[in-house]
């Protein structure tokens, strides 16, 4: 009987549907938003339910339509001139509404600062189980219909997968950069549900004052090109040529943890552990040894260029094309030969252009 | 005078942390406890206001009886009180049972030591890497809320403000909010002080204040330790590296190595999945 008890089955049937955090600033959404909407999508259909998303802020009925285009069936928006900045409590006000009336069986956030923060406060109001910061997201299907959120842990040495049991809705904050969006498809239709807005701004004791926007911004986690470097660099000279092979393709720079914790390049280019995850179309490690805590940062990378001194380095594992040699000869000539085959495309295609004209 | 409230945890250093190639285990043997790097960022931000506003600093943790070693080190960086809770109920509590058991710690600090000002939290901590017990506190106590802050600009005890800068993905925000409220401590905050000799001496003879769960008469049993948590681990596994097959570039030299690998590319068809070229490969 005792036994009985302790392995009771909870009813969930109230709760159905996947719902998403859509994170903005000024309107502009948050590319882990429809990464989230992405997966919530495959997870929502697994589950055979629907996939919710919410929109918060002032002026952002566009990202309502953005949400239905990146696959959400339903989305709920609310939007007032007290919700123009992210503040912890109105936010939370609106995702607490929401959540008691719409009943979500999961709800997910971006592991951004704002996601955290947001998704921190919602679970222990609610109260109920939070995994953080997860690259992994799967479902059981019915009837357990529990969410497999799995994690790095322990400096990204072990991976873990969390459940939540015997609470709803199950909630999860996800890396940035780790789940594919959908392509974007303006046909898709979904609802659109408005929702009002509680709070007054007399009753919100934080002030945004200002917000000063990163001069030096990396955006690594948009990029579609990456040249990264490690600690085969040697030193702070060598990233200037990494930075010239970046500028001649359109791509960013970034670092191993190494070259980072060595004080060769800033912490806003780091990649992997304690850094971004990214995906982008082609990624360059140059003179990083291929650390598990690098590389679970870059893996989802389409094309993985390695270049290193030492051919049992464990970046070729991961990577596409391996170059053995001295990155001071090839680099500059990479760059060189991007130059030259990047103006004779523009060429062909600006003779294209005259032919069909 | 201001009561200032910092949260800290010890924490093996999960850096040093090895995985075991046989067994697929973590080896923590011989792996040192350290006072989370965080909370220290916050203890350092407390000791300032102290230092320039006057103030009393009251350090709280949750954890094993070993851990009272980071209360001594906190006393000996210049905190006034430390309190260690502990219970072998408390073990095994995810964040949220974690917050509960702060959270009622500090209300308990309130009524030894009065009024709680501000509470500081490091941003998370090294082994659990979650950042969700500081907003759990706040939540609980309905203190106001200022994550990843990077910067203390101002603290005005008579007006019962502080103003701060929170560091996020694309810029620093600039945020003012009154008192009581939690901050979580970037490390960009400050650069944490080294004990003095005389700070080192009192840290090492002072003795903690122990709090078990017979000192919280109304704790709720159900919501602390492994019973109060509702995220469970199921399993635990190393992550194989990602394998692929990787295709060499072995030209004579660099022109060579580079005109190889493009060429890769270029029949990958990597120009027109960049926007460079419209449409399929240029060539062809």
């Amino acid at each position: 009987m005792a036994e009985a008890v302790q392995e009771q089955a909870y009813d969930w049937s109230e709760y159905r549907g996947v719902l998403i955090y859509v994170e903005q600033r000024e309107g502009l959404a948050k590319p882990v938003s429809w990464q989230l909407l992405g997966q919530g999508r495959r997870l929502a259909d697994k589950l055979d339910t629907q996939l919710f998303a919410a929109v918060i802020g002032a002026q952002v009925e566009h990202l309502a339509q953005d949400a239905v285009a990146y696959g959400a069936d339903r989305v709920y928006i609310c939007e007032a001139e007290e919700l123009r900045d992210y503040r912890t409590r109105p936010y939370s006000r609106v995702m607490m509404q929401l959540i008691e009336e719409v009943k979500p069986e999961i709800v997910l956030f971006g592991a951004t600062a704002t996601g955290r923060d947001l998704a921190g406060a919602i679970a222990t109001h609610l109260p109920t189980g939070l995994t953080a910061d997860t690259t992994e997201l799967d479902v059981e299907p019915d009837p357990s219909r529990l969410l497999l959120a799995s994690r790095p842990a322990f400096s990204e040495k072990m991976m873990a997968t969390i459940l939540c049991k015997q609470y709803r809705p199950q909630m999860a904050t996800a890396r940035a950069g780790v789940f594919e969006a959908l392509p974007r498809d303006n046909q898709r239709s979904g609802e659109v549900i408005r929702l009002d807005n509680r709070m007054q701004e007399e009753d919100i004791a934080a002030k945004v004052l200002d917000f000063v926007e990163d001069q030096a911004s990396v955006n690594l986690e948009e990029a579609e090109i990456i040249v990264a470097g490690g600690r085969g660099l040697g030193g702070p000279e060598a990233f200037r040529l990494l930075g010239e092979l970046a500028a001649a393709m359109g791509g960013e720079v970034g670092a191993s943890r190494a070259a980072v914790d060595a004080g060769w390049i800033g912490h806003e280019h780091q990649v992997g552990q304690t850094g971004y995850t990214v995906r982008p179309k082609l990624y360059f490690a140059i003179g990083i040894s291929g650390a598990v805590q690098h590389t679970v940062g870059m893996s989802n990378a389409d094309c993985v260029v390695a270049i290193n001194k030492d051919k049992d380095a464990p970046i070729f594992q991961v990577a596409h094309y391996g170059i053995v040699g001295d990155l001071f000869q090839i680099v500059p000539a990479l760059t060189e030969e991007m130059k030259r085959r990047k103006a004779a495309g523009m060429q062909a295609m600006h003779e294209e252009g005259e032919v069909g004209a | 005078m201001l009561h200032i409230v910092v949260c800290i945890k010890q924490v093996p250093d999960s850096r040093e942390i090895r995985i075991d190639p046989a067994t697929n285990t973590l080896i923590r043997q011989g792996v040192p406890s350290i006072v989370n790097f965080y909370d220290l960022h916050g203890l350092e931000e407390a000791l300032r206001i102290k230092e320039e506003t006057g103030a009393r600093v009251t350090v709280v943790t949750m954890g094993p009886p070993p851990a009272e070693k980071s209360l001594k080190i906190c006393i000996g960086l210049g905190a006034d009180e430390a309190v260690l809770v502990t219970d072998r109920g408390f073990a095994g509590a995810d964040t949220l049972a974690t917050s509960y058991v702060l959270a009622k710690t500090i209300e308990k600090v309130e009524q030894e030591w009065g009024k709680v000002d501000i509470v500081f939290c490091g941003k998370q901590t090294l082994d659990g890497d979650t950042g969700q017990v500081g907003p759990g506190i706040a939540c609980r106590l309905d203190l106001e809320q200022l994550t990843y802050v990077s910067e203390v600009k101002q603290v005005n005890a008579e007006q019962r403000t502080v103003q701060v800068g929170r560091k996020l993905e694309d810029g620093i925000e600039t945020v003012e909010t009154r008192m009581p409220v939690l901050i979580t401590a970037l490390k960009e905050l400050n650069q944490v002080r080294r004990a003095s000799l005389p700070g080192m001496i009192r840290g090492h003879r002072y003795k903690p204040t122990v709090w078990t769960t017979a000192d919280f008469p109304d704790l709720d049993r159900a919501r602390i330790g492994l019973k109060g948590s509702p995220t469970i681990v199921a399993k635990t596994w190393v992550p194989e590296a990602k394998s692929v097959n990787c295709q060499w570039i072995d030209g004579e030299d660099a022109q060579a190595q580079a005109n190889q690998l493009y060429d890769g590319l270029w029949d990958a068809d990597l120009p027109a999945r960049l926007g460079w070229v419209q449409g399929g490969a240029s060539h062809g």
